[in-house]
C-alpha cells in the first residue's frame, strides 16, 4: 500500500481504505482532468492538492490543470462569485469580454488534454466556458460548483447557465445550494484532509511560539475566526460580536486571521474594512497570512478556546470543520454548509446576529467542560463525515454513475 | 418465524459486495407541509429510500431523536415536534414496498393537516430538498463458504457492504430480509437459528458501524455456543 493511503488507515480505518480501492478498481487508467483558477488560496485549490494525488495513488491518471487570466479576468470572476452568492453586481461588456478571451486562450493549451480526457471536472465558473471550446470532447464533463446558487442575482446566472447547461452533469455541496439544471445534479460536501500541515497535530512548543509572535497572551481566553477578508463572512460583525462579548470577559482576544487568494480583488478593500472597524483595541489582531501560512493557521485554532464563523453566506465553511476537528466547539453563521456541520447544543451553535454570536460566546467561555465536551464531538463528527476519505469515496461514487449509466441501481463487475 | 431462502442461495458461496450511495438533487422542494405532501407523492422511490435509509452513509449529524430526513426537518426547520415525532416512528422496515411505505408518510402528513389549521399554511425556516439516489454496487471477489467464516468477514466488512447485505437486501427478493439470513437458510438449512438471530437485528435505529459490531456479536455468540 502507498504510505499516504496507509496513513490515512490509522486515523479512518482498513476498511475505509479497502472500500476506496473496490471503487476505485473500475476507473483504474481512466484519464481525468480537474481544472479550476487558482493553485493557492481559497478552499477548491486546497482540496484539489490533496485528491488529485491519492486518485492518481488509487490508479487513476489524474491530473490538474489550472487557467490563468489578467485582473479584469479576476475582477468578472469575483463579481460572479458575489452574484451568485446574490448580490446585485454590474458586470461590464468589458468583463464579460476579459471573460470569455481568457477561456479562449486558455483553451488553447489545455484542449488537447481535456479533449482526450475520460473525466473533466470544471470547478466553479472561471473556466466554465472550456466545454463549449472543446468541441471534439470525447470524455463526460462536470461542473463542480463549490458556491451556494440557492439565491443567485439572475442576471448573472441567466449568463453563466448558458456555459453549464451543456455540461453532462454537476456538483454540489448541498442541495438547496443547485439551481435547475438540464442534467443530473449531483451531492458531494466537501472536506479536509487531517494529514496535511493545516490539521496535523502540532507540538504544544510550536502553537506557544506562534501566539507569541503574534503577541496573544496564552493565559486569557481567546477565541478566533480563520477566513478570507470578504463581506460574507462578516469580519465586522465579529468584532462586533467580540465587543459585546468583552463587556462581560474582559481578558477576552480576538484574533481574525485571513490570507489573500490570487483570483480575489477585493480583499484588500475588505482587510482595511476590518484594520478600520478592529481600531487601536491590542486585545483585537487582525492578521493577514500568506497563502501558505498553513501551520501557523493550525497553530491559532488550536490555540483558540473557540471558532467563530460568523458568515452571511457560505459554500461550506471549512474553516468550521477544521477548526471542529481539532476539537474546538464553532459559533457558526445559519447558513450554508455551516448549518451542516454546526448542530446547536452538540458541535457548536448557530447563530444569525452579532449579538447571538456575542451571547454563545460568553455562554461557552463561561464552562470549560461544556467546551471540551463539545470539541469532542465535533473532532468524531468530523472523523466520521467530513474527512477526505469520504470526500474521495463520493467522487469515485459519481465517477462510476456518471461514466456506467444513468439507472438508479449501478452494477459493477 | 419462517425466513425466506435467496433463489440462487442453493449451494453457492456467499459473494461479498460493496456499495456506495451517490445523491443527485431533484430540484424539488418544499417549504409548508402542503408542499412537502405534494413532494412525498410526486417523488421517485429512490428518493424515498434515501430520505429513510441514505443518512446510513452519507455525511449527516447522527440525530438523537429523529432518524429519517422528513422527521428532521419537521422538527428542526417546520418546528413541529408533534409531527416530528409522527414521522420518526414510521421504520421502514415494516414496509416490505415503496409506495407503502410512501402512503404512511402521506397518511401522516394529512392527519396532521387536518387536525390543525395553522400547520396548513405555516412556512418552514428552511425548505425541505428533495434528493434522489443512485446505488454502485461493486463486486469485492471475497466469498464466504460456511457460516463459520461470517464473524471474522463480517467484523472487517467495508459499511458499505453492511448497507448492501442488511439494508439494501431488504427491497431485493426475497423481500424484507437481509442478505445474510437468506443464504443460511437456503445454503445451510442447519443454521437456521443464526439466520433468524440476524433478522431480529434491528437496523433502523443504527449506524452502520455499530450494526456491523452487533452483527459480529451474534455470529461470535452464535459459534462460542456452538463450540461450548
Amino acid at each position: 500500500m502507498s504510505a499516504t493511503l496507509a496513513r490515512y488507515q490509522d486515523i479512518v480505518g482498513a476498511d475505509v481504505v479497502s472500500h476506496l480501492r473496490q471503487l476505485a478498481a473500475p476507473l483504474a487508467g481512466m484519464k481525468v482532468v480537474h481544472v479550476n483558477s487558482t493553485r493557492t488560496g481559497g478552499g477548491v485549490a486546497e482540496i484539489l492538492h490533496m485528491l488529485v494525488p491519492l486518485k492518481v495513488e488509487l490508479g487513476l491518471d489524474a491530473r490538474w490543470e489550472v487557467i490563468t487570466g489578467d485582473s479584469l479576468f479576476y475582477q468578472c470572476t469575483k463579481g460572479f462569485h458575489n452574484a451568485l452568492q446574490g448580490t446585485a453586481v454590474e458586470i461590464t461588456p468589458a468583463m464579460i469580454a476579459a471573460y470569455e478571451e481568457t477561456n479562449r486562450k486558455n483553451a488553447e493549451t489545455l484542449r488537447e488534454v481535456l479533449q482526450e480526457a475520460d473525466l473533466v471536472f470544471i470547478h466553479d465558473p472561471q473556466p466554465a466556458p472550456l466545454l463549449g471550446l472543446c468541441p471534439t470532447r470525447r470524455g463526460k464533463w462536470v461542473w463542480r460548483c463549490h458556491i451556494d446558487v440557492s439565491h443567485p442575482f439572475r442576471p448573472v446566472w441567466k449568463y453563466l447557465r448558458r456555459h453549464v447547461a451543456a455540461y453532462d452533469a454537476s456538483i454540489f455541496s448541498l442541495a438547496s445550494f443547485a439551481q435547475p439544471l438540464p442534467h443530473p445534479e449531483y451531492l458531494i460536501p466537501p472536506s479536509i484532509d487531517p494529514l496535511t500541515e493545516k490539521n496535523m497535530d502540532l507540538p504544544e512548543d510550536e502553537i506557544r511560539q506562534v501566539e507569541e509572535r503574534f503577541g496573544i497572551d496564552p493565559e486569557r481566553p481567546m477565541i478566533l475566526q480563520v477566513s478570507r477578508f470578504d463581506r460574507f463572512k462578516d469580519p465586522v460583525g465579529v468584532i462586533q460580536a467580540y465587543r459585546m462579548a468583552k463587556r462581560y470577559i474582559p481578558r477576552l482576544q480576538l484574533v481574525l486571521a485571513g490570507g489573500g487568494a490570487s483570483d480575489d480583488p477585493e480583499g484588500e478593500v475588505v482587510l482595511a474594512e476590518v484594520r478600520a472597524a478592529a481600531g487601536d483595541d491590542p486585545d483585537a489582531h487582525v492578521l493577514l497570512l500568506p497563502p501558505d501560512a498553513h501551520r501557523t493557521i493550525n497553530a491559532l485554532q488550536r490555540a483558540a478556546d473557540l471558532v467563530l464563523q460568523k458568515s452571511l453566506r457560505e459554500g461550506f465553511g471549512l474553516t468550521v470543520t477544521e477548526a471542529m476537528w481539532k476539537s474546538k466547539p464553532v459559533v457558526g453563521g445559519n447558513t450554508g454548509g455551516i448549518r451542516l456541520q454546526v448542530v446547536n447544543h452538540h458541535t457548536g451553535f448557530l447563530v444569525n446576529t452579532p449579538e447571538g454570536a456575542a451571547q454563545r460566546v460568553r455562554y461557552l467561555l463561561s464552562d470549560r467542560d461544556r467546551r471540551v465536551k463539545m470539541g469532542e464531538k465535533a473532532r468524531e463528527f468530523v472523523r466520521e463525515n467530513f474527512l477526505l476519505t469520504r470526500h474521495l469515496r463520493e467522487y469515485l461514487t459519481v465517477m462510476l454513475a456518471i461514466v456506467r449509466g444513468v439507472d438508479d441501481r449501478i452494477e459493477v463487475a | 418465524m419462517s425466513l425466506p431462502a435467496r433463489d440462487s442461495g442453493g449451494d453457492q458461496p456467499f459473494a461479498v459486495k460493496d456499495c456506495a450511495l451517490a445523491a443527485i438533487a431533484t430540484g424539488r422542494r418544499a417549504h409548508t407541509l402542503r408542499e412537502l405532501y405534494d413532494g412525498v407523492s410526486a417523488t421517485t422511490p429512490s428518493s424515498l429510500y434515501y430520505h429513510f435509509w441514505g443518512g446510513l452513509l452519507r455525511p449527516r449529524f447522527d440525530d438523537p431523536e429523529y432518524n429519517n430526513d422528513f422527521a428532521v426537518w419537521a422538527f428542526r426547520d417546520f418546528h413541529d415536534e408533534t409531527l416530528a415525532e409522527r414521522l420518526s416512528v414510521i421504520d421502514p422496515t415494516d414496509y416490505t414496498d415503496m409506495e407503502e411505505l410512501r402512503q404512511e408518510v402521506l397518511d401522516t402528513l394529512e392527519e396532521r393537516l387536518d387536525e390543525d389549521p395553522v400547520v396548513s399554511w405555516k412556512r418552514a425556516e428552511s425548505a425541505f430538498t428533495f434528493i434522489r439516489s443512485q446505488i454502485v454496487v461493486l463486486d469485492t471477489h471475497t466469498t464466504i463458504t460456511h457460516p463459520r467464516e461470517m464473524p471474522e468477514i463480517v467484523s472487517a466488512m467495508s459499511l458499505g457492504s453492511v448497507f448492501y447485505h442488511f439494508i439494501d437486501a431488504r427491497r431485493r427478493p426475497p423481500i424484507g430480509i437481509n442478505d445474510f439470513s437468506a443464504w443460511i437458510v437456503g445454503a445451510f438449512p442447519e443454521h437456521t437459528p443464526l439466520a433468524e438471530r440476524l433478522a431480529h437485528l434491528d437496523p433502523y435505529f443504527n449506524r452502520l458501524a455499530g450494526l456491523r459490531r452487533q452483527l459480529a456479536g451474534v455470529l461470535a455468540d452464535y459459534f462460542g455456543e456452538a463450540a461450548s
